[in-house]
């Protein structure tokens, strides 16, 4: 092939790169400058601030105790993502591997509790957290979210559980190993990929759920992130103070990138190792 | 004092602090998100704490007013007992009355005839008091006074005086380089603020307030026909398209920027629009909104908040009283003094200390005397669908997509429709 | 493969009967497995489904919920007479065929990208999760402020790019208005498609790619016939989610364009009808509606796409 075609295609290669990179990143970059504008600057467009206004970072944590807010965020989507793939993984192994009466309607009804919109579940999920004395507590949002996070994580795992070659369970089995070895010692390692996907998408479902979190929590120290940022406000009620909420938006950012950058190196370990002979 | 009334007057103290201890009540009360008026509110509600020998516990709700109105519909439906006073929107008290104490009941007659007579009146929903006001506001028209003396003309008294000097500022401003700039920006988005604009509109061209007192349907008239097709003209004219999608504070963004000449909002505008980076700061003027035309009046849809207590409180009484203090003229002085919040008390009005400080006060009182409201009482709880029904027609006219006279009949159609099924 | 039919020969009649038995015993284990999971669903979206779908043939109201009676279809009835419902139907359809379709496509070439070895990969995953991961109720306000036709920066770039002639109103054109919450919503939900997709390129053995590269297949081919096929179960549940998802919007629309009959999707309708209106019984209606609709949709999308829903067989 000729070397300057492969320029030409690496050139092509970069530059989506890099209009993907803009597109995707401009409009964060755009909210880190807002963030750091204050009043009647923020009707200007410029590229950057002439004098940023680091207090809006400050502000918010003065006006309310937003770190608190964010520890709740993460103590509340930690655990609906532990609890739904715990759940999941076990789930996935019968549904993705064993041949059982009435698996296909349990798929279909496991997805249909997605179907309805969050508004309508709204009442009923508040009067079952009222029964169980849950409301204004952590554990009302870590249940309540369960119904968005199982359907999702389990038709995940399932898929990929089922794509998974046979001749590894056939091998462990032939062995007499029990089911749950089987899950633990085989399908586990060479699912990481599946596992770290779904377990940080569910994390960010979690992490960014609004409507159950304003209904469900109603003092600050139990509230999550999305209800503290529709908290912020100026000096008066009509008044939205954006470089704020920016602001805030940002912080909140930062630790799932964070995250991301953790676990993306497990997003993309898999059966490259070649798990697979013959 | 003789030594019998002294003696009198101890024995009461002391009996009334021994009860006092002894009801000891925690009460939480909702007023709003975090920021200034929560924090003079939590002041507010301490001090009552403090005289009272009560505990209160200030509960911050969404800035959003939907947000709020859906926090408390699904509470009180569910008779929670979690907020024993809440602050609600001047609209809601045909919504929530079934859920709130009637406080015309609790609170003595001369307590509630301290304030304006006509939000007294929209908040009794039949023969009940369900909310002491908090604040007020009404529509103002704010207008850039050095650029209509730039160019010659008068501050406008009627819609069509409006529209003509905006053009001609318009068009000089631009001749001049000022290629974004635009005559009059107002709150044009599908959403309740347009059910305001609309109402100014229509009320100030004489053509009634979409259901009149005794609860009769008046809206597809040729007054209001003519002052929805004005504000239709305005439409690429002299408002931006994008006006369609403003609410307040894309409409402040527009005037502060120095975008607009015009703009109609909410008083809170006056205190942004002066901050010290403001690019209009010292050029603007406020006024009551135009008439219709020199037969039309001046007006202004009624806003405000209101306090309330919750009918499923476990400390009623208690709760009745912080509403009374939180509504009484001392906390309203300090609210307006402090964050610029419009008292329901006319006696206010004159008061020195609050016009030093707001001297325009003194040019809205008449527009507060005279603010139109919503037909939120003639519709209770059925508010919301004629409201929606309302800016939707009005939004639809705007947007050139139907003649005004259709939209207005089929808003007519709608609100007989519901009144029908109301009545089974 | 090999293997497998040599395990079958070897099995032979005698040996059946203990397969059977051993099958049996699976079965059990597969119920165990299921058990936990069922519960807890159950547990947390029993109640409220049926509670919804109950209220759908009552006439109850918010003010007062203590007192309704069932009516039947009447909700339904009035609800299928209502061009407003019929409006916001369309305007749901539109709108998620339009962005599952153009999500999935810049999903999978964002995918295949991020599959591909490049210096800072890492820090480009994670650049590109960022509009996942600011929350709806902010990323919506956030491109409301950049799509403002005054001081909007969108505008401010094609102005200056000379790409139009005078500001658009994005949000407020009726023509512009869904393309403009299109274009938000592709900007927001592509890394969802995009993480789903590379996961299932990861689980693509690369001795696969390198013998197709020693049999100088070309790219465009390989990804065809090769890669497509064997990411399609993957692929196919994303897409599912997705649309279950694109059916159901809520927020992006509504901070948008507000309650405007043109943006106004079915959950915008459902949600006004039961906060607003207060109209619990019709609201669950829409609601109902709304399930059936996504249900007809995915029953359609299952058969049509042949999305193989039997346990793993190659």
């Amino acid at each position: 092939m000729g070397g300057a075609r492969r320029i030409v295609g690496r050139a092509f290669f970069y530059l989506l790169v890099a209009a993907i990179v803009v597109y995707t990143v401009f409009p964060f970059y755009w909210a880190i400058v807002s963030s750091l504008k204050e009043g009647s600057a923020l009707y200007r467009v410029e590229a950057l601030p002439p004098d940023p206004a680091w207090g809006n970072y400050a502000a918010i944590f003065a006006q309310q105790n937003f770190g608190r807010n964010i520890l709740n965020s993460v103590i509340v989507a930690a655990s609906v993502v532990a609890i739904s793939l715990f759940l999941s993984v076990t789930a996935a192994y019968a549904l993705g591997r064993i041949e059982f009466r009435g698996r296909k309607l349990m798929l279909l009804t496991i997805l249909s509790v997605s179907m309805f919109p969050q508004v309508a579940v709204l009442s009923g999920m508040f009067e079952l957290v009222s029964w169980l004395g849950l409301y204004d507590t952590l554990g009302s949002l870590v249940l309540s979210y369960l119904i968005l996070t199982l359907p999702f994580t389990t038709w995940v795992l399932t898929t990929f559980v089922r794509e998974l070659p046979k001749e590894l369970e056939e091998a462990a089995l032939v062995d007499g190993a029990k089911p749950f070895t089987i899950i633990r010692k085989v399908f586990l390692p060479i699912m990481w990929p599946a596992l770290a996907t779904t377990g940080l998408l569910a994390f960010i479902t979690a992490w960014n759920e609004f409507m159950f979190a304003i209904t469900f929590t109603l003092s600050n120290a139990k509230r999550t992130v999305p209800v503290a940022i529709a908290l912020i406000s100026g000096a008066s009620r009509f008044e939205l103070p954006w470089g704020r909420v920016m602001a805030a938006s940002v912080i909140v950012t930062v630790p799932l990138v964070v995250l991301v950058l953790i676990f993306q190196r497990r997003i993309v370990s898999g059966l490259t190792a070649g798990a697979v002979k013959g | 004092m003789s030594l019998v009334n002294r003696v009198a007057v101890a024995v009461a103290i002391a009996a009334g602090a021994l009860v006092g201890r002894a009801e000891a009540a925690t009460v939480s009360v909702a007023c709003g998100s975090v920021g200034a008026e929560y924090d003079f509110c939590k002041q507010g509600a301490e001090a009552w704490a403090k005289k009272t020998g009560n505990q209160v516990r200030v509960v911050s709700v969404p800035k959003d007013s939907n947000e709020q109105l859906a926090l408390y519909q699904q509470l009180l439906s569910q008779r929670s007992s979690e907020i024993d006073v809440l602050r609600i929107d001047v609209i809601w008290p045909g919504l929530l009355a079934q859920n709130l104490v009637d406080l015309g009941k609790a609170v003595p007659k001369e307590v509630v005839g301290q304030h304006f007579p006509a939000i007294i009146e929209a908040n009794t929903v039949d023969g009940k008091l369900v909310g002491l006001p908090a604040f007020t506001d009404a529509g103002i028209l704010y207008y850039r006074r050095d650029l209509l003396e730039k160019y010659g003309q008068k501050v406008p008294t009627t819609w069509q005086e409006l529209t003509q000097a905006a053009k001609v500022v318009q068009e000089g401003e631009r001749k001049a380089g000022n290629s974004k700039i635009w005559g009059y920006v107002f709150q044009g988005r599908a959403y309740e603020g347009l059910t305001c604009n609309a109402l100014e509109w229509i009320d100030s061209f004489g053509g009634g307030t979409i259901i009149d007192d005794q609860g009769k349907v008046d809206v597809d008239n040729p007054k209001a026909i003519a002052a929805i097709q004005l504000a239709s003209s305005w439409i690429k004219d002299i408002s931006p398209e994008g006006v369609l999608n403003y609410a307040e504070e894309e409409a402040r963004g527009a005037f502060q920027s120095g975008n607009a000449v015009f703009m109609r909002n909410w008083p809170y505008a006056w205190a942004l629009s002066q901050g010290p980076d403001s690019p209009v700061k010292g050029k603007v003027g406020v006024t009551a909104l135009p008439k219709g035309g020199p037969d039309g009046k001046n007006t202004g849809t009624l806003g405000g908040w209101q306090w309330s207590v919750n009918r499923y409180s476990k400390n009623t009484q208690a709760a009745v009283d912080l509403a009374t203090y939180l509504a009484s003229p001392a906390e309203q002085k300090r609210a307006a003094l402090e964050i610029s919040l419009n008292p329901t008390i006319p006696a206010l009005y004159e008061d020195k200390d609050i016009l030093a400080k707001n001297p325009f006060l003194r040019e809205l009182l008449p527009t507060f005397k005279a603010a139109v409201a919503r037909p939120s009482r003639q519709t209770g709880a059925r508010y919301n669908q004629v409201s929606n029904s309302f800016w939707n027609a009005v939004h639809e006219s705007l947007s050139g997509q139907a003649e005004p006279q259709q939209s207005l009949a089929q808003v007519e159609r709608v609100i007989q429709r519901l009144n029908r099924r109301a009545a089974r | 493969m090999e293997a497998v039919r040599d395990r079958s020969e070897l099995l032979g009649a005698a040996a059946a009967a203990e397969a059977s038995q051993l099958t049996r015993q699976r079965r059990r284990w597969a119920w165990i497995f299921v058990l936990p999971m069922l519960a807890v669903l159950a547990a947390v979206a029993g109640w409220p489904l049926v509670r919804t779908i109950y209220f759908a043939f009552t006439d109850a109201h918010l003010a007062d919920m203590q007192d309704w009676a069932v009516v039947g279809l009447e909700n339904f009835r009035l609800l299928a007479a209502d061009a407003d419902w019929w409006t916001s139907v369309l305007n749901t359809v539109r709108f998620t065929v339009l962005s599952v379709a153009i999500e999935t496509v810049l999903g999978t070439i964002i995918a295949l990208t991020l599959n591909a070895h490049l210096p800072g990969r890492g820090l480009l995953r994670a650049a590109v999760l960022i509009p996942w991961a600011i929350p709806t109720v902010v990323s919506a306000q956030m491109w409301n402020w950049m799509y403002n036709d005054l001081y909007g920066v969108l505008n401010h770039v094609f102005l200056a790019l000379g790409l139009v002639e005078g500001p658009l109103a994005w949000t407020a054109n009726p023509d512009l208005a869904l393309t403009a919450v299109v274009l938000v919503d592709v900007w927001k939900t592509t890394p969802f498609m995009t993480l789903l997709i590379l996961a299932a390129l990861q689980m693509v053995p690369a001795e696969i790619y390198e013998a197709a590269k020693v049999d100088g297949v070309h790219p465009l081919k390989v990804f065809w016939r090769i890669t497509l096929p064997l990411i399609r179960p993957g692929l196919m549940v994303a897409i599912i989610f997705r649309t279950l998802d694109a059916l159901r919007i809520f927020d992006l629309p509504f901070i948008l364009t507000g309650n405007s009959r043109a943006t106004s999707t079915m959950a915008i309708y459902a949600r006004q009808q039961l906060v607003e209106f207060q109209d619990v019984g019709y609201g669950s209606a829409a609601s109902t509606f709304l399930f059936v609709i996504i249900g007809i949709f995915t029953i359609a999308y299952i058969t049509l796409g042949r999305v193989r829903l039997g346990a793993g067989e190659a």
